[in-house]
């Protein structure tokens, strides 16, 4: 039996758990022990302004991902129309909080498994130059959160509609330099993360992501799939399913005759992949990555690539931004059911509201993208169980956190939301 | 030289912001972290050498039964246990859970829900353990958090400043949004730290950081109404993110 115990450098605390019988592995389970907070049970009866400032708590990660799927729901409800630099500004928050995102989990994450190292300083001692331009990544997006939403982790500004304030174009022209510096950076980044010597994995997942008409899908967009289907994010419920499992406190998403699938920068690239930035899309050419690649160890490849996609985005968005004259359109309440999604750094993540005509929140569901990465994770582990199971203990024990790490799940995320299932089942949603 | 101090971070019910806020920390996380042995982090390191820790940090509210043991254990290892964050100083936002009755709704739909399994509170840290030092925050000041360690590793005894947000506002040269614009605003009697943010992009602060020194909310909350802002709206402020701190709870039990 391989059991990890606590899984080291993933947001939030699970564990993995092997479990074999002669030379046959029985069960794989990625046990989730974060607690349940029960956002949906207490958003219940909030007024709507209020969920902007209640989602993002959810995760300290990835605050923007949730404010944007929770506006996108609720405007979508109340038929505002954002104006353009608006929706700009919204991007270059959200590119920020990408950017953070990749270089942390690239960096201080995943890059300690690779270099045989128990966390960043060891990465420090034998390459400090990288880890400077880790935090010098970091920081960039950090400060790109901070102009646009008043702070990186939980930010601030954001309303229905569209800010609080908007940032005067000086103070975001003022980044450019840095962001040009950081060209470099990335490009040093994407060379690094090539180079590692990686494990590998053949599989066919079942990949879903946004589609977006105009640009590479970050802010909003429809649901696609490898399978060729595409929908509205008012169906999302319609074609996915979630199931509780007995050994975890997350749910876990499947389609809905069973079958896992992946969301994230897999997902992303390999659907979207002609819409990167032509600057990602040279460099990912160059280092030989072009769909379909569907090897759960290139996840950090495409999270590097996306990096460089998503600062030469933010240099674009800004060159064109001007300070609206209005930061946010005024609305009125409407009863009826909203649903939002946006791409997470993780993946989709899926919001959907009741609101009555007072504007209270009188449901909420939120699926987040490890919750849907789940069960592909304990999937592919299944897969490399054999090899994992002839390895010596402490290789064992590396190479099936990788195959978690793979996804930079964010448990903090996948567990917050047992509550509202349990609310739908007792009511108007059976259980497959 | 003296040894260096060994420090553990830990992480209860909460979304890693606090903790994260110590990586965000990019000028300064290696040299601090390089004046320390850092003996467990799980969101940074697979290093997990146990006790005993000189100074424990954690963040995240006690919320299972498991919680309250581990806890426990950890204070029984530490020399200074410090709070972070809402959730480890006040219960955090989960604990707006605390004020309706979450598990009979549990129940009521859910009858066999076998997995998830929390106590009937989200509580602070200190309703179970000593604590030798808070920092507030949803979440924690980085600024805060970085001088504070700093001044420890130092040996020198922190000082953390709760003055209201105002003292910030001021200096930051902000128009009062309630004077000028009837928003209602916790920044009266809302711990300072994170340099008065909401009311620098235009709206009212609603209470990151709990509870500023010696308040009167009540006598706030008048004065709020004669100038025009319904009761309501500063209702939902304070049943926020702090809402289980000792000043906020108290004025939400007397509204009933």
């Amino acid at each position: 039996m391989v059991d990890t115990g606590p899984l080291a450098r993933v947001e939030g605390e699970g564990s993995l758990r092997i479990e074999r019988y002669g030379a046959n592995v029985c069960a794989v389970q990625l046990n989730i022990f974060e607690p349940p907070r029960f956002f949906e049970g207490f958003l219940r009866g909030r007024k709507v302004e209020e969920v902007v400032d209640i989602v993002p708590r959810i995760c300290g990660i990835c605050p923007v991902a949730y404010q944007v799927s929770a506006m996108n729901a609720l405007e979508s409800l109340f038929g505002v129309e954002l104006d353009e630099q608006v929706r700009r500004l919204r991007r270059i928050l959200y590119l920020g909080e990408w950017i953070e995102s990749h270089s942390l989990h690239i960096y201080l994450l995943a890059a300690p498994d690779f270099l045989r190292v128990p966390d960043v300083l060891g990465v420090a001692r034998i390459d400090p130059d990288m880890v400077k331009d880790a935090l010098a990544l970091k920081r960039l997006g950090n400060g790109l959160m901070t102009v646009v939403g008043g702070r990186e982790i939980h930010p601030i500004s954001m309303k229905i509609g569209g800010f609080h304030r908007a940032p005067k174009r000086e103070s975001l022209l003022e980044m450019l330099p840095e962001i040009d510096r950081l060209r470099e950076t990335t490009e040093r980044m994407v060379r690094f993360v090539f180079n590692l010597k990686k494990p590998s994995l053949k599989r066919e997942p079942v990949l879903v992501s946004l589609r977006n008409p105009d640009r590479y899908a970050v802010d909003g967009g429809d649901i696609v799939t490898s399978m060729g289907s595409r929908f509205p994010p008012s169906k999302f419920e319609e074609n996915f399913v979630e199931t509780e499992v007995v050994y975890s406190n997350a749910l876990q998403s499947h389609l809905k005759d069973g079958t896992p699938y992946e969301v994230g920068p897999q997902a992303r690239f390999n659907l979207n992949f002609e819409q990167l930035n032509p600057v990602a899309k040279e460099m990912a050419k160059e280092m030989g990555l072009v769909p379909p690649v569907t090897d759960p160890f290139q996840n950090i490849s495409m999270r590097a690539i996306e990096a460089v996609h998503a600062l030469e985005e933010v240099r674009l968005e800004i060159e064109t931004y001007s300070r609206p004259a209005h930061p946010s359109m005024p609305y009125q309440y409407k009863a009826g059911t909203g649903y939002g999604v946006s791409e997470a750094p993780r993946g989709i993540l899926y919001h959907s509201y009741v609101v009555n005509v007072k504007g209270q929140v009188e449901r909420a569901k939120i699926v987040p993208p490890t919750a849907q990465n789940l069960a592909r994770i304990e999937e592919d582990v299944r897969l490399l169980a054999p090899r994992i199971m002839k390895a010596k203990e402490t290789e064992a024990t590396r190479l099936s956190e990788m195959a978690v790490r793979n996804y930079d799940p964010c448990i903090s995320c996948a567990t917050h939301f047992l509550k509202v299932e349990i609310a739908d089942v007792g009511k108007d949603k059976g259980r497959n | 030289m003296a040894r260096k101090p060994t420090v553990g971070v830990f992480k209860f019910s909460s979304c890693d912001g606090c903790q994260l806020s110590v990586l965000d920390a990019e000028d300064q996380v290696l040299p601090l972290l390089g004046k320390v042995e850092l003996r467990d982090f799980l969101e940074a390191t697979s290093t997990s050498a146990g006790g005993p820790y000189d100074m424990a940090l954690v963040e995240g509210s006690i919320t299972t039964a498991e919680d309250v043991e581990r806890i426990m254990q950890i204070r029984r290892e530490s020399g200074t246990m410090v709070a972070l964050g809402a959730c480890a100083t006040a219960g955090g936002i989960q604990a707006l859970r605390n004020w309706g009755s979450m598990r009979a709704v549990e129940e009521a739909t859910y009858p066999e829900q076998k997995t998830a399994r929390a106590m009937e509170k989200s509580l602070p840290v200190s309703d179970f353990v000593k604590v030798d030092a808070e920092l507030r925050g949803c979440p924690v000041s980085k600024g805060q958090l970085v001088q504070f360690l700093a001044t420890v590793v130092r040996g020198a005894k922190p000082r953390i400043p709760t003055n209201a947000v105002c003292f910030e506002c001021k200096r930051a040269g902000n128009a009062c949004v309630v004077v000028a614009g009837k928003i209602p605003c916790l920044g009266p009697v809302t711990a300072d730290g994170c340099g008065a943010i909401c009311p620098s992009f235009g709206r009212g602060c609603y209470g990151c950081f709990g509870p500023s020194d010696d308040v009167n909310l009540e006598s706030y909350v008048s004065w709020l109404e004669s100038k025009g802002v319904k009761r309501e709206a500063v209702e939902g402020l304070v049943k926020m993110i702090n809402s289980n701190s000792r000043e906020f709870r108290e004025w939400l039990e007397r509204l009933g």
